[in-house]
């Protein structure tokens, strides 16, 4: 009886490389509330940049449907103009303004050609209470918590006359009150006839709000569920979420995991100034001699958060706990402590902050570690050409030559020559962060192989991964990270897909 | 080789020589309006030593803009270095042997003084040099003020820009009329340059790089050969090269080998290619930014040292807009303003080109307005040349 708002059919979007939606489909009833859920990478994020215009029409295959019309958005303005709100996680407000000017930004309301400040006041005064947030609307935004602008962000949508809100991990951030406080407001929102649609991991918070779920997996839609009929618990979510095959992809591995501690962090806490809060609670973890730990967790629980910790701390954290490299309290004032303790960290973004994407493959080889081609300061460049072609033989990398730009090449031969940059070091630990990012399943393959020839000959290696079957296939032991937390470890034996995922979405 | 041919190597390798190319185009161009004036010997000698000063700015401020940063108080800095060596000099009777290491080190230590808040509490460079720009500006002021312009009588002092390098032979014994070391130090340059270019080609060839067609290598090669003659041949037939030439060749020496061969070198490109990355491969970005900034300051000092010569005095307005010249010029050669690109032989091409522009519009007698104008024409010019030329090749 109740009229379907929005209906997104056979949604198919394809970046180079990778199909991030295939033909996916769902439906939303007027006045429900939607969660969509899915682990990183099932394509959430990419479906709702399709609705709310970021990839605009032409950049996808299917169509979105708005009370039954199709809709052709060229931008963000035209899903708002149609009463789509988007809400990100990172928030798109202005720290140096006040709340009431952000939540009228874009919408100002004018009396000739100047704005009419006590319209603007009173209008979002009235926002204020209807989404319950009790501040005063001339404070900056930056003096406020994280609980309260994501409320002046749905008072920004609640302006915008929205009929659709689509919230992309809102409780992420928050604590426990906020988020049950968030959550009121939409079961709220909701009796006032606003539709909304929430992305989440938080599955007791899914299964507590939602109206309906819809799982995705892999880019496609596995199944919708129906809270009514009791569809809607944890195991069966776990279940759609992660249940594929795992293909036995990955080589196998002849060698014995030695008793010796040759990394480990006790009461490890890490609190980041800039974003003023603690993204490492209390960790504890050991790493031991020719093993391969995983460790698992979803985006943003604090995974990358914690290798940067251990590898000289460069974004300056706060903190506490010990760090121990073969049983030696030690304490990172730089990475470059940490590379001459032996560590090496290739990081996730590889583009970002691990490459020089300007300079060739043996500039970026040798980079980390140039006093081994070089002798009182001076380079000898033949010596650093050697030793990139050595790399260039056995992992791989496919370039007519290691003189080549770096941004030339494939993502996966990039990622080999970042990992041949932390090889070049000579580390002991190998801290490897998403290391098939991105990466076709041969040169995968290849990576995997690397790493078991590598702790096979006494390196030990930490993986951080979001690939669920990477981390069963390649891991002696794994940790789960939650929200900051270590939330348990798995040996390889008793690990399943479906305890990771229980343990990761604490 | 075809015109094809042609075509398409300026195509692939046009970045690199339309330096080149534009400094052929600019003296031939100055060389028809000046009516013979602009290529004579004396112009030429002349020429050479107007650069050497903003060059061996331009080297430093290449090294700044690499990674990510400006220095915009180097010209009245410059100009206060020079003041105080000409105090030394005349007001303190010290001997120039004291007073030039002196001046190098007080360079050294303002350009770390610079470089302080910028890399130990991330202040922009741009504000904390412009602080330097108008805290410099009162240093020089006060200075010259109370004395006036400072004439500077030191003779070896005042060679530095204006004398020429001795010979070793008596004059006119081997060749007449020209100056011998001037020539071997010409020959050798171009031995050098033939040499280089050669070795390059071998090492491309080696990875199976694409060279150009060996013919125009070979046509490229003589055009060299023939510029550096041409200007060997007049400087040796004028007395033969002055000491600025050589100071300015030593100090692009130095540093082009220190940019190319060097750990320090590889850290600085690092650094402006990506600082997140350079630090988390165990790069001091703090460190490099100081000696970036440190050699920013010796080489103000060298160029306020050069100024003062050529002028043979310290006066109050010294060193006004010379980093205007100096970051123009850097542009010019192709240093670019996203960071980690940038040769310090391009910025003293560029130096080059933004000077003879000035000396063959003042031969030409063109009002000085206009040439501010047509400066920044040609500045504008190179950069968007730079940025799209760059987009191409993508």
């Amino acid at each position: 009886m109740s009229k379907t708002i929005l209906e997104m059919k056979s949604i198919t979007k394809t970046f180079p490389g990778v199909r991030a939606l295939n033909n996916v489909s769902f439906q939303v009833t007027e006045g429900e509330i939607h969660c969509l859920v899915g682990e990183n990478g099932a394509g959430k994020s990419t479906l709702m940049k399709v609705l709310s215009g970021v990839y605009p029409h032409g950049d996808y295959e299917g169509d979105i449907l708005l009370r039954g019309e199709v809709q052709n958005f060229r931008g963000i303005p035209d899903s708002e103009h149609a009463g789509i709100a988007i809400i990100y996680q990172e928030l798109a407000l202005f720290p140096e303004l006040t709340v009431y000017e952000n939540i009228l930004m874009g919408q100002e309301l004018t009396k000739g050609l100047a704005i009419d400040w006590n319209e603007t006041i009173r209008k979002a005064t009235e926002m204020l209470k209807t989404v319950r947030l009790k501040v005063n609307p001339e404070m900056k935004i930056k003096d406020l918590g994280i609980g309260q602008q994501q409320l002046v962000e749905i008072a920004k949508a609640l302006c915008k006359d929205v009929k659709l809100l689509i919230l992309d991990e809102p409780t992420a951030a928050l604590n426990e009150d906020d988020a049950e406080n968030l959550l009121s407001l939409i079961l709220e929102l909701k009796k006032k006839g606003i539709t909304s649609v929430l992305i989440s991991h938080r599955l007791k918070e899914v299964i507590h709000i939602a109206d309906t779920v819809t799982v995705l997996r892999d880019g496609q839609t596995i199944c919708t569920l129906d809270s009514k009929s009791g569809d809607v618990s944890e195991a069966n979510l776990i279940k759609n979420m992660v249940g594929r095959e795992i293909n036995n992809i990955y080589p196998p591995r002849s060698h014995a995991v030695e008793p010796v501690v040759v990394l480990e962090i006790k009461n490890w806490n890490g609190y980041d100034p800039k974003l003023g809060r603690t993204v490492l609670k209390e960790m504890n973890l050991k790493l031991h001699k020719g093993e391969i730990i995983g460790i698992a967790g979803l985006m943003g629980s604090g995974r990358t958060e914690l290798a940067k910790s251990i590898f000289g701390n460069p974004d300056r954290y706060h903190l506490q706990g010990e760090l121990l490299i073969k049983g030696k309290k030690v304490e990172f004032k730089s990475p470059r402590d940490a590379i001459a303790a032996k560590l090496a960290y290739a990081s996730e973004d590889r583009k970002g902050n691990g490459l020089i994407l300007i300079q060739d493959i043996k500039s970026n080889i040798s980079l980390a570690k140039l006093e081994r081609i070089s002798s009182r300061g001076v380079t000898d460049q033949n010596l650093e050409v050697k030793f990139a072609n050595e790399f260039k033989t056995s992992l791989n990398i496919k370039t007519p030559s290691v003189e080549q730009r770096v941004s030339n090449l494939s993502g996966g031969n990039q990622q080999k020559v970042s990992i041949a940059k932390w090889l070049f070091v000579e580390p002991e630990v190998l801290i490897l962060d998403e290391p098939s990012r991105g990466i076709d399943v041969g040169a995968k393959f290849e990576i995997y192989t690397i790493m078991n020839r590598l702790v096979e000959q006494g390196m030990s290696i930490i993986m951080i991964s979001s690939e669920l079957p990477e981390v069963l296939g390649m891991s002696d032991r794994i940790y789960v990270v939650s929200a900051g937390r270590i939330a348990g470890e798995l040996s390889r034996s008793e690990a399943t897909q479906e305890k990771i995922m229980h343990m990761a979405t604490q | 080789m075809t015109v094809h041919d042609l075509q398409k190597a300026l195509n692939q390798n046009i970045r690199e020589y339309g330096m080149y190319i534009a400094l052929a185009v600019i003296m031939l161009i100055f060389e028809i309006t000046t009516g013979g004036l602009f290529l004579q010997p004396g112009n030429i000698a002349n020429l050479m030593n107007q650069t050497g000063y903003i060059a061996v700015l331009a080297v430093g401020m290449t090294l700044v803009i690499v990674i990510r940063h400006i220095d915009l108080s180097v010209g009245f800095l410059a100009g206060f270095l020079g003041a105080i060596a000409a105090i030394g000099l005349t007001t303190l009777h010290l001997p120039v042997w004291l007073v030039i290491p002196a001046v190098l080190v007080i360079g050294v230590l303002a350009g770390l003084l610079t470089a302080l808040p910028v890399a130990k509490l991330g202040i922009p460079s741009f504000v904390a040099s412009l602080a330097g720009w108008l805290i410099y500006r009162g240093l020089l002021l006060r200075s010259t003020t109370s004395t006036g312009t400072l004439n500077i009588k030191d003779e070896t002092f005042v060679a530095l820009s204006n004398g020429k390098i001795p010979d070793f032979l008596p004059k006119d014994a081997l060749l007449p009329g020209l100056h011998i070391l001037t020539l071997t130090i010409g020959v050798a340059a171009i031995l050098w340059f033939i040499w280089a270019d050669i070795r390059a080609r071998k090492i491309k060839k080696s990875y199976n790089f694409e060279v150009i067609p060996l013919d125009m290598q070979i046509i490229k090669l003589a055009l060299i050969s023939i510029a550096i003659g041409y200007v060997t041949w007049t400087l040796a037939a004028n007395n033969g090269m002055g000491w600025t030439i050589v100071i300015m060749l030593a100090v692009v020496g130095v540093y082009d080998w220190i940019t190319r061969q060097t750990v320090i070198g590889r850290h600085i490109y690092a650094i402006g290619g990506n600082p997140e990355a350079a630090e988390l491969s165990g790069i001091s970005v703090s460190k490099v930014t100081m000696l970036v900034f440190g050699s920013m300051g010796l080489l103000t000092a060298v160029s306020g040292i050069l100024l003062a010569s050529r002028l043979q005095s310290a006066g109050p307005s010294a060193g006004a807009m010379l980093e205007l010249d100096a970051i123009a010029a850097a542009y010019i050669g192709g240093v670019s303003a996203a960071g980690g690109v940038g040769k310090v032989t391009g910025s003293v091409v560029g130096a080059i080109v933004y000077m003879s522009l000035r000396n063959g519009m003042n031969l030409m007698g063109v009002d000085e307005s206009l040439q501010y104008i047509i400066r920044g024409g040609v500045l504008a010019l190179a950069v968007i040349f730079d940025v799209a030329t760059r987009r191409v090749k993508r």
